[in-house]
């Protein structure tokens, strides 16, 4: 259901848990739908014994596809102008992510409305901090 | 500069829906999403990162025939180009704006040009390089339908985090 925009109060957020216990295998799946096979996201003994990490660890744009989701949900589809942010840490097999939007300001006049977009692991680690924007109805 | 073809087709558009664990029939359903606003299946938000996928120099898959940089019988497959504990490519950050929903069927010109280039000393990887990178998406008539602008980081050695 798209949003209205009086609906929205600057200051609220909206929150989902977009992924409960990322698995190794989600991994490998978004390696595979996005092409982006990086040893570092798909290969557990190049990641630990060649690059120095702890483990294989989430490709940004899963989390970033991930928390997209929870933005798609909220304003409906076909509905966002912009969505970006900064990778703040890694995210690893295990983790429990949530994602929340929080309304920034309202454009009445364009019938629009920002967000700042953050996702959080479960030890409240921020691990993206970003913004969106999105059409809303009046 | 580099331009490359990326054809938006159905079944990738699937596949990435399910790789990001969204389960949204927009996605995957022709009969629910025409009974929508948007009118009929369409891509999520990030879709664009799979253009990699018709790259053909794109340096993160492995090429039919060449060593691979991952694991096989020994820990890398290109040991001269690897070196334990060396650094790393990171994203750093991304960015994109929508002008226009990106439907299966387009065909959209890919152009990529280099953008700035930083470095700073960070907390957790000692010295690092930024490079910014510019994308646009352009559908047929050369309209441009999504700006991308992408910041990968290379540290010198591999990110300690805490965790």
């Amino acid at each position: 259901m798209p949003l209205k925009l009086a609906d929205l109060t600057p200051g609220s957020t909206h929150s989902a848990v977009v992924v409960e216990d990322l698995t190794r295998t989600q991994l490998i799946q978004y390696c595979g739908a996005s092409g982006d096979y990086n040893p570092l996201h798909s290969d557990e003994i190049f990641a630990t014994q060649v690059a120095g990490y702890p483990g294989i660890f989430a490709h940004g744009m899963l989390t970033m596809g991930m928390a997209a989701r929870m933005l798609t949900d909220y304003v409906g589809d076909g509905r966002l102008l912009s969505f970006g942010g900064r990778f703040k840490a890694q995210v690893w097999p295990g983790d429990r992510l949530t994602a929340s939007a929080t309304v920034t300001g309202l454009r009445a006049d364009d019938s629009a409305a920002d967000f700042s977009v953050s996702v959080q692991n479960e030890s409240g680690v921020s691990v993206f901090e970003g913004y969106a924007s999105a059409r809303v109805d009046r | 500069m580099a331009a490359q073809e990326f054809p938006v087709e159905a079944g990738h558009i699937m596949m990435f829906a399910r790789a990001v664990g969204d389960p949204n029939p927009v996605y995957a359903d022709p009969e629910y999403a025409a009974s929508t606003e948007v009118g009929g299946v369409v891509a999520p938000p990030t879709f664009v990162a799979a253009a990699a996928q018709f790259d053909p120099d794109y340096p993160m898959r492995p090429k039919i025939g060449l060593p691979w940089f991952g694991s096989g019988r020994t820990p890398t497959g290109t040991p001269d180009r690897q070196r334990s504990g060396g650094g790393t490519g990171l994203h750093a950050e991304q960015h994109y704006e929508y002008l226009q929903p990106l439907r299966p069927g387009d065909r959209l010109t890919v152009r990529s040009r280099e953008g700035e280039t930083w470095t700073k000393t960070g907390r957790r990887g000692g010295s690092l390089t930024f490079k910014e990178s510019i994308t646009e998406y352009l559908d047929e008539s050369g309209t441009v339908v999504l700006r991308a602008r992408g910041v990968v980081v290379r540290t010198e050695h591999p990110v300690q985090d805490g965790n």
